[in-house]
């Protein structure tokens, strides 16, 4: 999504990282969400600009920008912080910006990698429970994290463990090395 | 829309670095600015010295009338030819009394007129070249009652020879400061996008095709060119009452280029613009 694979092969909603070329790769990208530790924000603009920008770029109608905006941070509980400043939130709060932007597409997965590395245990939790709805309503939400503890406070949640790449433990199956 | 509102936001968001990089537009621009002022006063002081070329034709003292009209008409057929005056050899002793008074005297004391009646030709502009003038000097030679029809050869020779060198460095050191110019834009304009490598990150991240990426940068470019442009014109402006007042009389470049260099400013920003963000696109 960001960076090329260097060997093996990544398919997303039918697209192959072997076939897909770089002129391409946009197609890909406005299908899956995507949530970072470190926000990757634009600073200087509002929470609003942030989540408009991905509607303006996948050339959503001009009338439909700011509603659905609006909407998107009113899901991720920020109705009231919509004009403030990426700079004037918390870290939660950005987080939940970093969200409502990745939402907007209506992608088809939500990848959130690393969500709450940089948040305290209130805001980690609200972000987690975010993600939890946003699963309810039907989108796949893959999250990588390290912290095991804080995935073991949601038994329902799928859990896929990697190690040195390889899958080690699914909680679906449990036919893979228990952790 | 969106390219637009961006562009200018740019310039809100970022006006020190934007104010740089027109800046540095501004001075690369000012040297063509000077270049040009320097080409267009040469350009003036050529014509002027080409507007004096012009083929004299001497007649023999036993010429006829009907002889006189024919070779009239003959030369106002050329249609290289704007004009042509008689001289007849009391209008050419006259001329030389008056522009010649140290040789007023001899004049007065001599019992015959030696000055030849002639034939001035005036060339129209872009005609007055070695080429016509010999052409035209040599047809009229053919007529027996042509004495001689000179153009001051070696002159006109020198003057063309001078005008081609112009040319020629005008040309090459014009080719030469677009392309200096040309080089310290892009290094602006990168300097700028490098800033801007996050947003541009994310813009690809969240689906932005390469072209929507690409249009506010273009368009920011152009304007950094334009404010560019304005500046170096006001630069040249200021040098140029600068030298009028203090050094020598000069004038200053016309309208026309004045306009043309904006637009080469807005146009080099832009194309400048488009290649760094080309080349920052492909590397990222």
């Amino acid at each position: 999504m960001a960076d090329r694979p260097t060997g093996g092969e990544v398919r997303v909603s039918g697209f192959s990282s072997q076939q897909t070329t770089e002129r391409d790769l946009w197609k890909v990208r406005r299908r899956v969400g995507m949530v970072f530790q470190d926000f990757r924000l634009l600073p200087g603009r509002s929470a609003l600009e942030n989540v408009a920008l991905v509607l303006e770029v996948t050339g959503t109608r001009r009338k439909a920008i700011l509603p659905k905006a609006n909407r998107l941070l009113d899901q991720v509980g920020l109705s009231t912080k919509v004009g403030a400043l990426v700079e004037e939130l918390s870290g939660g709060e950005r987080q939940r910006v970093a969200i409502a932007r990745a939402l907007a597409n209506d992608p088809y997965i939500l990848l959130a990698d690393e969500p709450t590395g940089n948040l305290d245990d209130r805001a980690t939790r609200g972000i987690l429970d975010l993600f939890w709805d946003i699963n309810a309503t039907g989108m796949v939400v893959l999250m990588a994290t390290h912290d095991l503890e804080l995935i073991r406070r949601y038994p329902d949640a799928r859990l896929l463990e990697l190690d040195q790449g390889k899958l080690v433990y699914d909680s679906a199956t449990a036919d893979v090395e228990t952790p | 829309m969106y390219a637009m509102r961006e562009a200018i936001a740019a310039f809100h968001r970022a006006p020190v670095l934007i104010g740089l990089s027109s800046g540095m537009v501004g001075l690369a621009l000012f040297v063509v600015g000077l270049f040009s002022l320097a080409t267009y006063n040469l350009q003036i002081a050529l014509t002027a010295i080409e507007a004096r070329v012009e083929v004299v034709v001497y007649l023999r003292d036993d010429t006829r009338q009907s002889e006189i009209d024919h070779l009239l008409g003959e030369l106002a057929a050329y249609p290289e030819v704007s004009r042509v005056n008689y001289v007849s050899k009391r209008d050419a002793l006259e001329r030389a009394q008056r522009e010649l008074p140290e040789f007023g005297q001899l004049f007065l004391e001599s019992e015959v007129n030696p000055l030849p009646q002639s034939l001035e030709v005036e060339l129209r502009p872009g005609n007055r070249t070695p080429d016509v003038v010999e052409r035209i000097a040599g047809g009229v030679r053919n007529y027996t009652f042509v004495e001689d029809a000179l153009y001051g050869e070696e002159w006109v020779d020198r003057l063309f020879a001078l005008r081609r060198i112009g040319f020629a460095s005008t040309a090459v050191l014009g080719a030469a400061f677009a392309l200096v110019a040309a080089l310290i834009i892009g290094t602006a304009l990168r300097i700028a996008i490098f800033a801007r490598r996050d947003e541009i990150y994310i813009m690809r991240l969240v689906g932005a095709r390469n072209g929507f990426i690409r249009r506010p940068f273009i368009l920011e470019g152009a304007m950094a060119g334009l404010a560019g442009g304005l500046l170096a014109i006001g630069l040249t402006y200021g040098t140029y009452r600068g030298v009028y007042a203090y050094l020598f009389e000069v004038a200053w470049i016309p309208a026309g280029w004045v306009g043309m260099g904006l637009v080469a400013g807005a146009l080099f920003g832009a194309a400048s613009s488009g290649v760094a963000i080309r080349r920052h696109l492909r590397e990222v």
